[in-house]
């Protein structure tokens, strides 16, 4: 047991002003670039201000959002779950098959299209279960262990398909992309019901104290009682399942699932949106109102590149610098 | 002399680690290299290693003046360190790890002939005989250990540094690294041996260095340091800094809370027993690497018991994980507040009710109000020094950390806390109050076991304290027998004094 001496504490409020931009730049920076695109657009993109671009843009995020918002509980407790998007992809391809009648005989179109939003997600969350499993029963790196299913789960949808496009129309079931509640389109309203609960679930609730715990110091959470390994298992659920509802909204969106394209992606996404937020990927903080702007951030770097006549192409290489520069800042904010 | 580290100094933010230290090493002697946590053994042999730059001071190697800014400098000026097992590549054969960034090559090719040869060559020097082309982590510890001594002696080291060579071998073991260590001396290394336990180093040793908050304290032949004096020294005497907090002897033992019974795990906790009884601090003492914290670990379920009972209240329980524990009504502040204690992040109202959360809910959402009473009664009660329940622990100084830690677990109106060193690291101020603090907490009908380190802290505040070395309870002195005298008689492990 080789020793060293810990230095004694520092005396705290003796911040350099350099170490307090920092910590200014990044509890706040995300936002200030938010504003900041905002502001840039109004200048410069034509018809920035209106209830279209809004829309096209909300409704464009949603799907990150949401999924960014389990990742960011994923994240909180030190993990990280890269199987999302294949997961988007298995419950995009399961749903049409259920109100289509292919999977099984259902009677009524209701309950087919009841059936078609809870089965996909309920096998969505069971295979986050399996994720969790993974990492908490065997102790594998939690990048390895959702490696698994990003490969085998897209594998598995274009199994269930035989790697065919399923295109359809069902106004029941398209009605969580497409319809409107109160003028606001419906997977907005979906995406803003998921966020304020796990704000709430991380503010208020014993759960969301375990997982900030569990993140910021494991051993320490393990010996006030805390059921680490359950812990766990209910974020990976949470983001599976929660990728489970946005593999729903994309294929709603496009009358047709395609199991090769379904969530593409999405986990990169969903990772950046939580990093540019400020959630440490080391663990122990949950930033969800952070994930929700560093997604809107991302997005509307790329709608301003789009809008502006520069490809998409171009936007990916933007999105990366930004990421870069919110982990900057973060690291050098943590080393004070 | 082959090695002489004359007046060293360093100080880490301020912090004075080392006082103006020395050690001094003759070729093919076996220097001890002794002294508790914190007494600077570790930052010393950095230094000469040139892991850390000194302060001051000068370092004489083979009668040169030498000055390595880093460890593979004082490699190859012929400096080898062996830890328990880190500088290994454990997926690597046996040949590939001696020979590891120096291997004999042919055409510019490995010579895999050469090596493999080389590798036997040397290791049936120590008499070992093994497949070299099987990869180190197929073999058991002691073997290990025996392939980086033989990547050091092909290296032509000259020292060996040895941290804690023994910590994790059995007897077996032991005796064929002692064999190896033997052999090291025959061929003219000098060998510096950092350890802890008492009778492996009378066995090895030629030379004992002692070392004490920073400074050496003692130097001496082996033999002329009888055991007692060794752990005088490395234990020291400040006992003027407390009262006796403790009231004399009780005329009557109150009833048994928590027994333990012959536990063990591992190689570390061989042979315990203690009883903590109702408004008692029981202490628990031994020298380092004595199986203390080991101890708590498996009482508290935070480790797996192999052998032996736990008894609560008369009852033998089973406890697989700390939870199970908690339930039971036990507590446990641990060692290090850094790695196991604080989450550093978060606040002290977070820290302080995080074992008690599940008795905070109300359908699964935290009851701010009781949460914000709970909290402000202990930052009054214990006097925590804040700015707001809302400030992150980290921001705290040791002692208020450690406050916020008892809190955690009085919140949850224990039966049994054990406090593995509840005063490391903070201050003389503070240490009395926390010291205070415990024993006003057992009169009140709590039971303590509190591990310590220092004598004094048991002698002022324990009803009886148990003895570890080397895993086994050695002695429990009640307080009309607890003396300096008795307790560092029975770490010594000279007199076997069973009271109980």
């Amino acid at each position: 047991m080789a020793t060293i001496e810990t230095p004694a504490p520092q005396p705290s409020g003796a911040l350099s002003s350099g170490n307090r931009v920092l910590t200014l730049a990044s509890r706040y920076g995300t936002f200030v670039a938010f504003l900041a695109l905002i502001l840039f657009n109004i200048a410069v993109t034509p018809n920035f201000l209106s209830l279209q671009t809004l829309n096209v843009n909300l409704t464009q995020v949603a799907t990150i959002v949401i999924v960014a918002t389990g990742m960011t509980l994923v994240i909180a407790t030190g993990g990280i779950d890269l199987s999302v998007g294949s997961l988007m992809a298995i419950a995009g391809a399961l749903a049409p098959m259920i109100f289509m009648g292919q999977l099984l005989p259902v009677g009524s179109m209701a309950l087919a299209v009841t059936l078609a939003f809870l089965l996909p997600v309920v096998a969505a969350a069971l295979f986050g279960l399996f994720n969790g499993f993974l990492v908490t029963r065997f102790s594998i790196q939690p990048i390895i262990a959702t490696l698994v299913l990003f490969i085998a789960g897209r594998g598995i949808a274009q199994v269930m398909t035989n790697g065919n496009l399923q295109v359809f129309k069902n106004e029941g079931f398209q009605f969580i992309a497409l319809g409107r509640i109160a003028g606001i389109p419906a997977q907005v309203v979906l995406m803003i019901v998921i966020v304020a609960a796990a704000w709430a679930m991380i503010r208020y609730t014993v759960i969301g104290r375990q997982i900030i715990a569990v993140g910021g110091n494991e051993k320490a959470a393990r010996l006030t009682g805390i059921p680490v390994k359950r812990v766990k298992l209910f974020v990976y659920v949470m983001s599976g399942a929660l990728a489970g509802i946005a593999g729903l909204i994309v294929v709603a969106r496009n009358s047709a699932s395609d199991a090769n394209l379904v969530g593409l992606g999405m986990e990169l996404d969903a990772i950046a949106a939580v990093a540019v937020g400020g959630t440490l990927l080391s663990g122990g903080r949950a930033n969800i109102i952070g994930t929700v702007i560093g997604a809107l951030v991302i997005q509307l770097v790329r709608y301003t590149l789009l809008a502006n006549g520069v490809p998409d192409a171009a936007a990916l290489i933007v999105k990366a610098g930004l990421i870069v520069t919110a982990v900057f800042i973060q690291q050098r904010a943590g080393r004070q | 002399m082959l090695l002489s580290m004359q007046g060293i100094s360093k100080a880490f933010a301020g912090v004075p680690a080392l006082k103006s230290a020395a050690l001094e090493v003759e070729p093919a002697e076996v220097m001890a290299l002794v002294g508790q946590n914190g007494a600077g053994k570790s930052t010393l042999i950095k230094i000469l290693t040139g892991a850390y730059r000194r302060d001051e001071g000068s370092i004489a190697f083979d009668d040169r003046h030498v000055d390595f800014s880093m460890p593979a400098e004082a490699q190859a000026a012929g400096i080898a360190t062996i830890y328990q097992e880190i500088n290994l590549a454990p997926q690597r054969s046996v040949a590939e790890n001696i020979y590891l960034s120096r291997e004999p090559k042919r055409f510019g090719l490995l010579d895999r002939g050469a090596m493999r040869r080389g590798a036997e060559t040397v290791l049936a020097t120590f008499n070992l005989s093994i497949d070299v082309e099987r990869p180190v982590a197929h073999f058991d510890a002691a073997t290990r250990q025996m392939v980086a001594i033989a990547r050091a002696v092909t290296q032509n080291a000259r020292l060996v540094i040895m941290d804690e060579p023994t910590s994790s071998l059995d007897e077996r073991e032991v005796a064929i690294l002692f064999d190896t260590i033997r052999t090291l001396k025959r061929s003219g290394v000098a060998v510096i041996f950092i350890g802890h336990r008492l009778d492996e180093l009378y066995e090895i040793c030629d030379r004992v260095t002692i070392m004490r908050d920073g400074q050496t304290v003692a130097k001496s032949p082996m033999a002329d340091m009888p055991k007692m004096t060794l752990v005088r020294h490395m234990l020291g005497k400040e006992l003027a800094a407390f009262q006796a907090i403790a009231p004399d002897a009780q005329s009557s033992d109150s009833p048994v809370r928590l027994e333990l019974e012959n536990a063990g795990a591992g190689v570390r906790v061989r042979d315990v027993s203690l009883t903590v009884r109702e408004g008692e601090i029981s202490g628990l003492a031994g020298l380092l690497g004595s199986g203390r914290t080991e101890t708590a670990r498996l009482v508290f379920g935070a480790d797996k018991m192999q052998r032996g009972a736990i008894r609560m209240e008369g009852q033998v329980r089973t406890y697989r994980e700390p939870a199970d524990a908690i339930a039971d009504g036990i507590g446990l502040v641990s060692e290090d507040r850094k790695i196991d204690g604080i989450v550093p992040d978060m606040s002290i109202r977070e820290n302080m009710t995080l074992a008690l959360l599940p008795k905070l809910k109300k359908a699964g959402i935290v009851d701010r109000a009781r949460q914000d009473e709970i909290v402000e009664r202990y930052i009054r009660v214990l006097g925590v020094k804040c700015a707001s329940p809302d400030q992150p622990i980290k921001e705290l100084s040791g002692g208020n950390q450690q406050k916020v830690l008892l809190a955690r677990w009085l919140a949850t109106d224990p039966r049994v806390l054990i406090v593995d060193e509840p005063t490391r690291g903070i201050d003389i101020g503070a240490k009395s109050e926390i010291l205070k603090l415990l024993r006003s907490l057992a009169d009140d009908g709590l039971s303590v076991l509190m591990i310590s380190s220092e004598l004094e802290e048991l002698l002022a505040a324990a009803d009886r304290v148990t003895v570890l070395s080397d895993g086994t309870s050695v002695a429990t002195l009640k307080r009309k027998d607890l003396s300096e005298a008795a307790l560092l008689a029975a770490m010594a492990h000279q007199a076997t004094q069973q009271v109980e």
